[in-house]
């Protein structure tokens, strides 16, 4: 099957996808499975960067690829791009997975989440598209210590911010504060425009 | 909550790092922040960055399940309106979204649930809906815009309601404008007027003046629709004298 490609220039940005997503719009199948071919692995992916279990990413996958046939004719061009519409939607529903599955386990032990702390380098060795993937982990080492763990734990643990706080043991103004001055410098790292 | 501590929330926002009722706040607050929505986006994008570098092998059978199912699956109808266009038209003077608020009302009044639908829309703008939630939905926009929609509306609370019934779907949807907060504690609860008897429809977000609600249960002959204010999490039998009481459209 055919890998999604996405190397040198932001792939973010690339125009005929959104062209298939108003056509899914309109019910065309054709065109649906145009856009699975273009975002299947990125869907997987994040999920399973999320969720590290293989069947659940799988499940979440799927419910996300299906959502996104479902709800095509309300995608708004003008809230975003394509595939941030759809990337957002995968890590919202994984999320809410871990949320859900992890609620009864006690997860917010400090314990357990300093076990899980490797979440990033987890994440990073299984990835395909190395250019993406290297300019990623190049723009992550420039955030503090600080800021690179509470964006690990909240993107990639799924924690809510206050869960961070917990479990970093920090005030949550804090946690706020790092959370959006990791993003500001990810966003100028990676050279993100919307 | 100030709104420089709401600002700084765009962050946490992006990655889905809040809940409750801080979410809700957010959200509120994100609709009429022009600032916010641009850091919002841009964050998401940033995040999409890390979401595709992610990116993993996927199996061929998934590939043949996710397009099998989607042959089953109804995509939803298009937004009726443009959302954006009339919510900054509301932003810019408080006479002139009252205007459009009032405008609306009578609006689901003359033409069925339409208006009614777009000010539901509206209302929903900022939020994002889960699966569940989104069926709920789909019922809901189904009554609305029912081609048998009929309303009534009435002012109460310090603002309006409009009460949307589909025959044909046997249920209804109770829409509010600008009602003034419960007190501290309560919620307004809904209830189809059976007879004699009040049976309970479902409790509104004390949190919102504007909502659009599906009311639980079928219309079922119902003859009226109530609204009292009762204790937080609702009661079984109305404790207090309605704040409004609406006729069902026949």
């Amino acid at each position: 099957m055919k890998e999604p490609v996405f190397i040198g220039s932001n792939p973010t940005a690339k125009p005929d996808l959104q062209q298939l997503v108003r056509e899914v719009a309109l019910g065309n199948q054709e065109a649906f499975a145009a856009v699975y071919d273009a975002v299947a692995g990125s869907v997987l992916g994040v999920a399973r960067a999320v969720l590290r279990d293989q069947a659940q990413s799988e499940e979440v996958a799927q419910e996300v690829l299906v959502e996104v046939w479902r709800t095509a004719p309300r995608y708004r061009p003008e809230r975003g791009t394509a595939i941030n519409w759809i990337l957002t939607l995968a890590h919202r529903r994984a999320v809410d997975r871990v949320r859900s599955v992890e609620a009864a386990v006690a997860r917010d032990t400090k314990a357990a989440l300093l076990e899980h702390q490797p979440a990033y380098d987890e994440v990073t060795e299984q990835v395909e598209t190395r250019l993406e993937q290297e300019q990623v982990r190049r723009c992550l080492r420039t955030l503090t210590e600080l800021q690179r763990q509470s964006v690990t734990l909240a993107y990639y643990r799924g924690l809510t911010y206050r869960e961070v706080a917990e479990a970093l043991a920090l005030p949550l103004g804090t946690v706020k504060t790092r959370l959006r001055d990791g993003l500001i410098r990810l966003r100028d790292c990676l050279g993100v425009t919307a | 909550m100030t709104t420089t501590e709401l600002h700084a929330l765009t962050g946490a926002y992006a990655m889905h790092a809040l809940d409750g009722e801080e979410l809700a706040a957010f959200e509120r607050h994100l609709a009429d922040c022009d600032a916010c929505q641009q850091e919002v986006a841009e964050f998401t994008a940033t995040t999409g960055r890390l979401a595709l570098a992610s990116t993993a092998r996927t199996r061929p059978v998934m590939r043949e399940q996710v397009l099998q199912r989607i042959t089953t699956v109804r995509q939803v109808p298009p937004a009726a309106a443009p959302l954006e266009r009339m919510r900054r038209g509301a932003r810019q003077g408080r006479g002139l979204a009252r205007w459009t608020l009032a405008a609306s009302v009578a609006a689901a009044a003359a033409f069925g649930g339409t208006a009614a639908w777009r000010q539901y829309e509206r209302a929903q703008d900022a939020s994002h809906e889960a699966a569940q939630a989104q069926r709920h939905v789909e019922v809901l926009a189904g009554v609305l815009a029912a081609p048998d929609a009929k309303s009534r509306s009435a002012k109460m609370a310090g603002g309006a309601g409009t009460l949307v019934v589909s025959a044909s779907r046997g249920r209804a949807v109770f829409v509010s404008s600008g009602m003034t907060a419960p007190p501290r504690g309560k919620v307004y609860q809904l209830w189809f007027a059976d007879g004699g008897k009040m049976r309970s429809a479902g409790l509104m977000d004390p949190d919102r003046s504007s909502q659009a609600v599906l009311m639980q249960g079928a219309v079922d002959g119902a003859s009226g629709v109530g609204i009292t204010v009762e204790p937080a999490g609702g009661s079984k039998q109305p404790t207090s004298a309605p704040v409004a009481l609406l006729g069902v459209p026949a």
